[in-house]
């Protein structure tokens, strides 16, 4: 990036600035549609992602997106139009332009080959396909996974500030924002429940030091999971059927539904699963592995499952007490 | 030769061998029989779940005949007991030992130290098999075709192997049996390379696992471990004789080709069906086969029932490793095998070599 760039820097922040102080102050009315108007005049903008600031010289009209949450949100703030091609793995919502483009092994050519203006990648993608797409001029925004739920609707934001959509993602932000408060705010109360959250039939989990997990500590509940995590070091440890079994979790969480065709009868199935809390009592729910593992606009319907599958533990807990 | 002849070639193998050296002492079998129910006991009683050792006794004794206890252990630390941890313990005894009898009888058949189960291409057909279950899930089961795949694999090396050798060395085997084993990794990894949305799951089963689905995997496994254990062991003798060569073993009346032939088909069932519910658990095959003839003596007689229970016994202490190490989770027992194996394969290596210097 030359100088020339540094004063349009300056123009974005104070843009930026502006935009998000009005935003907060009349959220309740929502922005029309001439604030997304205001924000397509903005350019050039400059965001923050994993690593570095990038600055945006004008509105993207071909974005190539390799993060199936990304995708969700670019849809979701109105950016959808812009959108030119999308990895294999983001299938939603319906329509997106899917293509063979792979987010696990990126190659700088093919994503090249459709001649995007902006790249959005996960941030755990190899960093010299992010060099090599910056080394063909291009605007690459890598996404880390979020660290909690503010900093997924600081991605939201983001992505609107960068498509020219930034009232839309503001609106989107506080609009998920205020749903997952209203249905945390509905969870039961009482003694904390365990909850354990599949990820496939070998075990693995999401601890609390994940995305999903943090949403599980905002509900209360304690994540069978910590342990491993701690003993490995790995937030998304593996566990034995014996560790999950004698753990005796009050709520498992089926995020493999799609991927390996679990579902609560299965478990049940499964040897010694049957003495399990969360199995005699049906708290058992299957969320789609989509649903279950993205940070999008579809956060609310992941605690709207969890919450319903705490409110069955909870009332069979108080009939056995 | 006529049949008077090879009886008397027959008759005149022990002399050859040396009978004493070669016989199993039951003093080695006694200890071998020891230190498997003491891998057992150890492999039920440790475990993440912290089941106290005395109600675990309590409840052990009371499902003795005879006896009239019931256990005090709690409805969900019985079900820890029986229905998770039980299976676990027997599914690495079996897989064990007939993982740790086929690299014996492999190494017997190509008179190859390096030789393990895997050699003819069962763990690259296997690996395939259960690549393509996993990625085309509900089409085949996985145990079912990671056993298909070990099976024909080795047939198909086996086949090649005999078309372009003259049957009588064993290299031409070896060879086809590389090429068949480089041929299906490469196709294997290629269909893990373009499903990416399996790649753990793959993995995972690449680096072994005592499964978890219970009993139904100990008698899916049993009846091939009995049937490969039945005939490899059948054939002690005649691999004993087979140490001296092919040509001599023929001189005296051994039809080497049959026995290779029935003793790599025995021990690649078994192999199969390890593979098929365990995924690929390396140098269980090779490291005990050596150390029990480092310990006990080269004779066959002795290395393969030997292989067979300090092999069982062996792989029921990794797998307790494997489930308590980082307790509660989970190694995959291929690293623990590999990683207790390696070095002292090393030390096998050099015992070996200081011996024969």
């Amino acid at each position: 990036m030359g100088s020339r760039s540094r004063t349009g820097v300056l123009l974005a922040t104070a843009a930026a600035l502006a935009l998000s102080g009005s935003g907060c102050g009349d959220s309740s009315t929502g922005s029309s549609a001439d604030g997304s108007e205001a924000a397509d005049a903005a350019f050039p903008v400059t965001v923050r992602d994993a690593t570095r600031r990038v600055t945006i010289e004008r509105r993207p009209e071909r974005i190539v997106s390799l993060s199936p949450s990304a995708t969700e949100t670019l849809f979701a703030v109105g950016a959808g139009d812009q959108v030119t091609a999308v990895d294999d793995e983001s299938d939603h919502p319906r329509g997106v332009p899917t293509t063979d483009l792979s987010s696990y092994q990126p190659n700088v050519e093919a994503i090249a080959g459709h001649r995007p203006d902006l790249v959005v990648v996960p941030a755990s993608v190899p960093r010299d396909v992010k060099g090599g797409l910056r080394r063909l001029g291009l605007a690459v925004l890598a996404e880390p996974a979020p660290d909690g739920l503010e900093d997924a609707y600081h991605q939201m934001r983001e992505l609107g500030l960068a498509t020219g959509h930034a009232a839309a993602g503001h609106r989107l932000a506080q609009r998920v924002r205020g749903e997952v408060e209203r249905r945390i705010a509905a969870a039961p109360d009482g003694p904390s429940l365990d909850v354990f959250h599949e990820l496939d039939p070998d075990l693995y989990s999401a601890s609390s030091d994940t995305f999903i997990g943090r949403i599980y500590e905002r509900l209360g509940l304690r994540n069978v999971a910590d342990p491993a995590a701690r003993r490995t070091g790995s937030p998304y440890p593996q566990l034995s059927s014996e560790a999950v079994v004698s753990a005796n979790p009050d709520l498992v969480v089926l995020a493999d539904t799609e991927c390996c065709e679990q579902t609560p009868a299965k478990v049940a199935r499964r040897p010694g699963w049957d003495e399990v809390s969360a199995v005699r009592n049906g708290a058992v729910v299957g969320i789609d592995d989509d649903v279950a593992s993205r940070w999008g606009p579809r956060i609310p319907a992941f605690v709207t499952r969890v919450v319903d599958a705490m409110e069955v533990a909870r009332e069979s807990a108080g009939g056995r007490r | 030769m006529s049949a008077a002849a090879a009886i008397r070639a027959r008759r005149a193998t022990p002399a050859r061998v040396g009978a004493h050296a070669g016989e199993l002492s039951w003093r080695w079998l006694a200890a071998g029989a020891v230190t498997l129910a003491a891998a057992l006991l150890a492999g039920l009683a440790l475990g993440p779940a912290g089941i106290p050792p005395g109600a675990l006794l309590d409840d052990l004794v009371g499902r003795l005949p005879l006896t009239d206890g019931h256990g005090s252990l709690s409805a969900l630390d019985s079900a820890v007991l029986w229905e998770l941890r039980a299976p676990r313990v027997a599914l690495g005894a079996l897989v064990g030992g007939t993982l740790a009898l086929a690299g014996g009888a492999y190494q017997a058949v190509f008179r190859n130290p390096l030789a393990d189960p895997y050699l003819l291409g069962a763990a690259a057909g296997a690996g395939l098999g259960a690549t393509v279950a996993i990625v085309h899930v509900g089409v085949v089961p996985l145990p079912l075709a990671a056993f298909v795949g070990a099976t024909a694999a080795v047939g198909g090396a086996y086949l090649l192997g005999r078309s372009v050798g003259d049957g009588r060395t064993t290299a031409t085997l070896i060879l086809a049996g590389v090429a068949m084993a480089a041929f299906l990794t490469a196709v294997q990894t290629l269909l893990l390379q373009q499903d990416t949305e399996n790649v753990r799951a793959i993995y995972a089963w690449l680096l072994g696992r005592l499964s978890t689905s219970g009993w139904s995997d100990v008698l899916l496994v049993l009846p091939y471990a009995a049937l490969s254990a039945g005939v490899v062991l059948a054939h002690r003798r005649l691999l004993d004789v087979m140490r001296v060569g092919d040509d001599e073993a023929t001189s005296l009346g051994v039809r080497v080709g049959r026995v290779r032939f029935l003793v790599i088909g025995a021990a690649t069932l078994g192999t199969a069906a390890a593979v098929a519910v365990s995924g690929l658990i390396g140098f269980v095959g090779i490291v005990v086969p050596h150390a029990v003839r480092l310990l006990a003596g080269s004779s066959y007689r002795v290395v393969l029932p030997l292989s067979m229970l300090f092999g069982a016994a062996f792989l029921v202490l990794a797998d307790v490793i494997a489930r308590t190490a980082l307790s509660p989770a989970e190694l995959p027992i291929g690293v623990v095998t590999a990683c207790v194996g390696a070095p002292f394969f090393v030390v096998v290596l050099r015992t070996s070599r200081l011996a024969s210097t």
